[in-house]
């Protein structure tokens, strides 16, 4: 389980980073957590690697009042240990906290996930259900980036909207309002396993945002219409699957249903908890 | 018996908390396995493995100038094949290649060897290989592998069987008085061992000494040294095995791999010392598959709860291969023996069939086939039990060997030689709190449901000749050896050809000598791990060791003694047969001499020897058998709770009891350590560990990611309750219990779930207890039910 032959580089600019992407011979590294297996397994051979995850442009983390930007290359350890701004109190901290396990954690970073776009990774699920925005940095638009919300930049199972020469460079994670609240369940059989299932909610009325995303689909998330119905009891976690996945076998909607019911479930207590 | 049984409890002799005296190296990462060494001039060794299950070898072709870096089965000039032949009658031979000429068999078999100066390097060498094959049809399923379409693993057998048996024993005559009738059909998983260290080799030529060194992470150095002379027809003299620190055995590292002789030969031919490291996916995909057995067992009942008889056809996938030393055959022989449990009936009747698939060989696991019967025969007990409507605990106790029956030959002429199985139920339903639990269970009512289970059982260990000649077993093991060497300062040597990786041998073998002779456990040096300072020995397995080589140890001490008193009492002016050696010293009365200077005189003073001195100083070899070769019997009685959830069928470990009999325990920490490490390895078992094959014989697993190993946070804080009912077979009364924990988790804790689902009518029957399996077994209880009162109405 060696690796095929290939080169590595370190960026030292994004500039650096992004000319060398010309040509679709290399591909960008940034925790290598995910990259690193498939290449021992020689699954994939690129012809280099262009490790990004020291790049000063991509470790910021700005707070802009409304939202908060995340470089790409925050790492889950440092949302996980709040050594940055976690605009949603603590939810993105605990959705950290419990993906893989902390020798991944130490390496592995948010825009690496979404990148690599993993239908089970947790900040597929917890990004597209918080409503956040990713920034894409392309070859020749300089320092302007474009935005892209993430339900639209993860186009499918490990695919996203990203060109080849783009750079996912940062993403805004938009802070909730007074009394929002907050739910994510996964199912994982064993500590550290990407989620068989999963469920988040987010509830922001003061924003207006309501939205419940199911995850671990083998696609890319999807996001439930009549999301206030569903928070009410009047349309159930199953209907409300068979719906929205009715390409799905059976087991697979059970499965989910149940991670929205306890997702449903983990909202109410909190809002128990907060009156 | 020994005269200082259970006087030194705070001393460091027998029965003491010994700290490990290996502890400093294993877990302050001092220890040097295999990868950690390197010779000048080494090579690097990769294999080309077949990416079909079953397939023709149509071409053969290396890459340009590649002629003395790959190897194909025609540049072995000489190698011999692996074979591993039942003595039993029936028997169907194969032959396991070195590398595959003609045919592959299994996924992962060797075709080609590849060297470069690094691992990487000889790996991009097998991307570089041209083979065609034309596919075969695969044999996947082995209950399917005796159909009359399946295709043939080995083109000149009739059929898939290695070896079919059958035994019955008084059957029809039992079950004319049943009263009920359950039947019930089990399956095992197919799974890998999956020991932190695979496997790891470096094989070396000395051109001065012209001996063939081969380096080796195994269990058995001996045995390898044996098979690989068969295979390069080498003498044995021309051939030195080391085992240096091995990361964990379990069965595996006891085979002889062709891996081993290609790496010993390509060693020879280029003069080079040759390294292979197994590394995740070759261990997952060809090496240490283990487990696969298929069972249709009915049991016979009286309304009492008096088990009359059992009857059981087993089936056990031994993959393609028989493999080096234990055969195709060793589980299906322990199904037959073994699958009677610690239970009294009156009939028995099971058959068995030894089947070749297009898979690895299935190889011993710790536990090896108990592991599978204890499951088939504890799950179909409590099926008897909700049949009858009485308690799990009630039927084993009405059904367990009794205590004053002891020493007592089973239906399967097993010799249990002592014990009080019923107290270890009691125990462990004391312990487990049975009558809390189903309190508990009277007042759930949510989606989460607690289940209790048991399961008790015997483990056959130390087991010797007469055993594995009856099973047909080709290696058959004899008189264990031992050699106690003091020297000339006082300190000893104890070489035996058991190997120790986990065991605590080095610490435990050293308090059985400190116990015969007095000397301080600090100054005992065990060697171990190499055939040119050992005596022979089929080596670690089967639980033998504690009893075998301890066995040897303290016979070797003892005639050590012996002569050291006889120099001591010349020194003393005293009589030798009244010495006694305690604390480093030789005591006679208020005079004493340390064995220090006994040993100083042999080597170094022997101007102040007796005339009459024993010639052969003070080095001893000393060959040990137990009273009757039947083996000692240790068991228990394992009690677990978990919590099923019905929306997910996830099942979790709440409480987990293990009562345990070791007869008398050398080390109670070592024993418990093994308790721990077996069952953690019986949960693996029971819930997670699982090598699926698709109908092609593609392995679906090939990385820890998707072959689940049971993790830290799956396993609850085991609690161990010991009794110590000494065995009156072994030299101290100690039994063998490395294997017991991995026995009982699987029927335990189907007992569990199945206890929790009870309420459903659903039963699981398979391990691993996956979430499908148990969505399966609920939602088959419910189609049932809903046909039922379909019917009804």
């Amino acid at each position: 389980m060696k690796p095929a032959p290939f080169n590595y580089a370190v960026a030292h600019s994004l500039d650096n980073a992004q000319k060398a992407l010309a040509g679709g011979q290399n591909k960008l590294v940034s925790g290598n957590q995910s990259l690193g297996p498939m290449l021992n397994l020689r699954l994939t051979r690129p012809t280099g690697l262009i490790d990004i995850a020291q790049l000063t442009d991509l470790r910021q983390v700005e707070d802009f009042g409304d939202r908060v930007r995340f470089g790409a290359a925050t790492t889950h350890a440092e949302i996980e240990d709040g050594l940055v701004t976690d605009p949603t109190g603590h939810w993105m901290c605990d959705a950290a906290a419990n993906i893989a396990y902390r020798a991944v954690r130490n390496r592995g970073t948010i825009g690496g996930s979404l990148a690599h776009a993993d239908p089970a990774a947790d900040w597929v699920i917890v990004m597209t259900a918080l409503c956040a925005t990713a920034l894409i940095r392309g070859s020749d638009q300089g320092a302007d980036l474009r935005t892209l919300p993430i339900e639209d930049f993860i186009t499918g199972p490990y695919s996203t909207a990203l060109g080849p020469d783009d750079v996912l460079a940062a993403i805004d994670v938009p802070r909730p309002g007074k009394g929002a609240r907050w739910a994510y369940w996964k199912y994982t059989r064993q500590v550290g396993e990407f989620a068989k299932a999963s469920a988040a909610i987010l509830s922001d009325p003061e924003n207006n945002r309501l939205r419940i995303a199911i995850g671990a689909l083998g696609r890319q998330p999807a996001i439930l219409s009549q999301p206030q119905a569903i928070l009410d009891g009047q349309v159930s976690p199953i209907d409300a699957l068979q719906n929205a996945i009715p390409d799905q076998p059976v087991e697979t909607l059970n499965l989910h249903a149940v991670a929205l019911s306890r997702a449903l479930a983990q909202l109410a207590e909190r809002k128990e908890n907060e009156a | 018996m020994d005269k200082n049984l259970g006087a030194e409890e705070q001393g460091m002799g027998i029965g003491a908390r010994l700290e490990r005296k290996e502890d400093d190296r294993y877990l302050n990462g001092k220890g040097r396995y295999i990868a950690d060494m390197r010779l000048p001039g080494m090579l690097e060794l990769a294999f080309l493995r077949s990416p079909m299950a079953h397939a023709r070898i149509l071409s053969q072709t290396k890459p340009d100038a590649t002629e003395n870096t790959v190897f194909f089965a025609r540049d072995l000039e000489g190698v011999s094949g692996i074979r591993a032949v039942s003595g039993l009658p029936g028997f169907r031979p194969s032959t396991q290649p070195i590398l595959a000429e003609d045919k592959v068999r299994h996924v992962g078999e060797l075709i080609a060897a590849c060297l470069a100066p690094s691992r990487a390097l000889a790996e991009d060498l097998t991307e570089q290989i041209d083979i065609t094959f034309d596919e075969l049809p695969a044999v996947h399923d082995m209950t399917k592998a005796r159909n009359k379409d399946a295709a043939l693993v080995h083109e000149d057998w009739d059929e898939n069987v290695f070896l079919e048996s059958a035994v019955d024993i008084n059957f029809e005559a039992a079950v004319a008085q049943a009263d009920v009738i359950v039947r019930r059909e089990f399956k095992t998983a197919r799974q890998c061992m999956a020991p932190i260290e695979g496997r790891g080799l470096i094989a070396a030529w000395d051109r001065n000494l012209e001996v063939l060194t081969l380096h080796s992470a195994t269990q058995m150095p001996h045995i390898v040294r044996t098979g690989l002379s068969e295979c390069l027809k080498l003498d044995h003299g021309q051939i030195r095995v080391i085992a240096p620190d091995v990361g964990g055995g379990f069965g595996y590292k006891g085979i002889l791999l062709p891996e081993e002789v290609c790496a010993c030969f390509l060693a020879m031919k280029l003069d080079r010392p040759i390294r292979w490291i197994e590394d995740r996916r070759e261990h997952l995909i060809a090496g240490a598959n283990c487990r696969e057995h298929s069972y249709e067992i009915t049991g016979y009942a009286k309304a009492d709860g008096e088990l009359l008889a059992v009857d059981c056809s087993a089936i056990v996938d031994s993959g393609a291969y028989s493999s080096y030393p234990f055969s195709a055959c060793l589980e299906a022989a322990q199904v037959a023996s073994i699958l009677p449990g610690p239970y009294l009936m009156q009939g028995y009747r099971c058959k068995t069939w030894s089947v070749a698939t297009n898979k690895p060989p299935i190889l011993p696991f710790r536990g090896v086939a108990r592991t599978g019967v204890c499951f088939a025969m504890e799950v179909l007990l409590d099926s008897i039990a909700r049949e009858l409507k009485i308690t799990p605990e009630a039927i084993r106790h009405r059904n367990l060997v009794r205590p004053e029956q002891m020493p007592f030959t089973n239906i399967t002429n097993k010799f249990f030689d002592s014990g009080d199985y019923p107290e270890a139920l009691k125990r462990a339903v004391a312990a487990i709190d049975m009558t809390g639990i189903r309190a508990e269970q009277q007042a759930q009512i949510g989606r989460t449901r607690i289940g209790v289970g048991l399961s008790i059982f015997c483990e056959q260990g130390a087991h010797g000749t007469s055993v594995y000649h009856g099973w047909g077993i080709p290696m058959v093991p004899g008189f264990e050896q031992a050699i106690a060497r003091l020297t000339p300062d006082g300190g000893l040597e104890l070489r035996v050809g058991v190997h120790s990786h986990g065991q605590g041998l080095e610490t435990t073998l050293a308090q059985i000598a400190n116990s015969e002779i007095g000397i301080d456990t600090k100054k005992i040096k065990l060697v171990h791990g190499d055939t040119a300072y050992t005596p022979y020995s089929t080596g670690t397995w089967g639980s033998r060791c504690i009893v075998m080589a301890g066995g040897a140890v303290g016979t070797a001490c003892a005639s050590l003694g012996e002569r050291i008193c006889k120099i001591a009492g010349h020194l003393l002016q005293a009589d030798p047969s009244k010495i006694i050696l305690e604390d480093g010293m030789a005591r006679i009365g208020n005079s004493a001499i340390s064995i220090e200077e006994v040993a100083k005189t042999w080597y170094l003073k022997p101007q102040l020897l007796p005339d009459d001195v024993d010639p052969r100083g003070l080095e001893v070899v000393e060959g040990y058998k137990t009273v009757k070769d039947t083996g000692t019997f240790s068991y228990a009685c394992h009690a677990v709770k978990v919590a099923v959830d019905l929306d997910l069928g996830h099942v979790r470990l709440l409480d987990y009891v293990i009562v345990e009999d070791a007869g008398t325990m050398i080390n109670p920490m070592v024993v418990d350590g093994q308790v721990y490490g077996g069952a953690a390895q019986g949960i693996g078992t029971a819930l997670f560990e699982e090598m699926c094959f698709d109908a092609s014989g593609q392995p679906l697993a090939s990385t820890l990611a998707d072959y689940h190993l049971p993790l830290a946070s799956d396993l609850p804080a085991i609690r161990i309750e010991h009794m110590e009912t000494p065995s009156p077979l072994s030299r101290f009364g100690q039994k063998g219990i490395g294997e017991s924990g991995a026995i009982g988790p699987p029927a335990a804790i189907a007992n569990a779930v199945n206890d929790a689902l009870s309420f459903l009518g659903a039963e699981v029957s398979e391990v691993p207890i996956t979430p499908e399996r148990v969505l399966a077994a609920v939602g088959f209880a419910r189609r049932s039910q809903q046909t039922k009162s379909g019917d009804a109405a």
